[in-house]
């Protein structure tokens, strides 16, 4: 691998950064969130993928495709479940998500 | 040395649209700014050596879940402007937070170093001489074949998941309903009427509110 594997990292460890970030200041809109959710998991892709080559290891490539696999089914029922919230209540307010709330 | 700006520049994109996500006013820009940290991401795989992960980062990332999440997007008829607020509120805790995850991270990336036996210790040495893509199906089509299988059931759940939650069944105009057509009895339905010659048959008076 011709770039070093400390320039992924780095890479890696602000993207986490960002989408932790996000996640604080969007508290509200949960679309945004759910974005965020996945660049915190392409953060963790990336230093897979990284590590993978820096050691000529193919399981960690192996294990970014499981990864993946589940960032796209997660992706996919969070929307679902938005959509139906969405459906119920006409608004995607993180706060009003207070129906357990005793 | 080229391939090493070329990696900045990307990386650089990759960054200053992932800041873009969290940041954009409008949710429909989030979305355009993570197809474009996707690909940025995927440029960055080709240069670890992963050519397959890079493209099914295309093919799955941008063409599957983004679009998802743009259409999320447009369909909700949602007041983003007002999902902003407390934005600014809660910009110095999040950056505070950022700030000290950072620095951790960043502490434990120069601290480590590479075990001298940790080449021995590989469980799949990348092997020469064949393409990405051939050296990571021999992987999960043998020694990961259930764990391979396994991700696509996850898969199935989650279409069928996100199609029963979704799903709604919208009944325009008329329509059989086989149920009551086959529970109707005769008795309750059928009234015998004996005409009298000549008369024709009428219904009797009493009975037309009857059904």
């Amino acid at each position: 691998m011709p770039v070093p594997l400390s320039h992924f990292l780095f890479v890696a460890g602000l993207l986490l950064v960002i989408g932790i970030f996000g996640i604080f200041m969007n508290r509200k809109n949960i679309i945004i969130i759910m974005m965020s959710i996945e660049l915190i998991l392409l953060a963790a892709n990336l230093n897979f993928v990284a590590f993978s080559g820096a050691l000529h290891d193919m399981v960690g490539q192996v294990f970014t495709m499981f990864v993946l696999t589940v960032a796209a089914a997660e992706a996919a029922i969070g929307l679902a479940i938005l959509v139906i919230y969405f459906r119920n209540r006409g608004s995607i307010e993180v706060e009003d998500v207070t129906l357990m709330k005793g | 040395m080229i391939i090493n700006l070329a990696f900045d520049l990307f990386a650089l994109i990759l960054l200053a649209s992932a800041v873009m996500v969290v940041s954009a006013r409008n949710p429909v820009h989030s979305v355009l700014f993570l197809i474009l940290a996707f690909i940025n991401a995927a440029v960055l795989f080709l240069m670890a050596g992963a050519e397959f992960l890079a493209m099914v980062l295309v093919i799955v990332y941008v063409g599957a879940v983004a679009v998802l999440f743009m259409f999320v997007v447009m369909m909700l008829d949602v007041n983003f402007a007002q999902l902003r607020e407390g934005f600014q509120r809660y910009a110095p805790i999040g950056a505070l937070v950022a700030v000290i995850l950072f620095v951790e991270l960043a502490l434990v990336v120069t601290g480590w170093t590479v075990a001298p036996g940790a080449a021995a210790a590989r469980m799949f040495p990348t092997p020469e001489h064949i393409t990405n893509a051939q050296a990571l199906g021999s992987l999960i089509y043998t020694k990961y074949l259930v764990l391979f299988q396994l991700a696509g059931i996850i898969l199935l759940v989650s279409m069928i998941g996100a199609i029963v939650l979704t799903h709604r069944d919208r009944r325009r105009g008329k329509q059989q309903n086989l149920d009551t057509q086959h529970t109707r009895l005769p008795a309750d339905t059928l009234t015998m009427v004996s005409a009298k010659l000549g008369e024709g048959a009428a219904m009797p008076i009493g009975q037309e509110e009857q059904h």
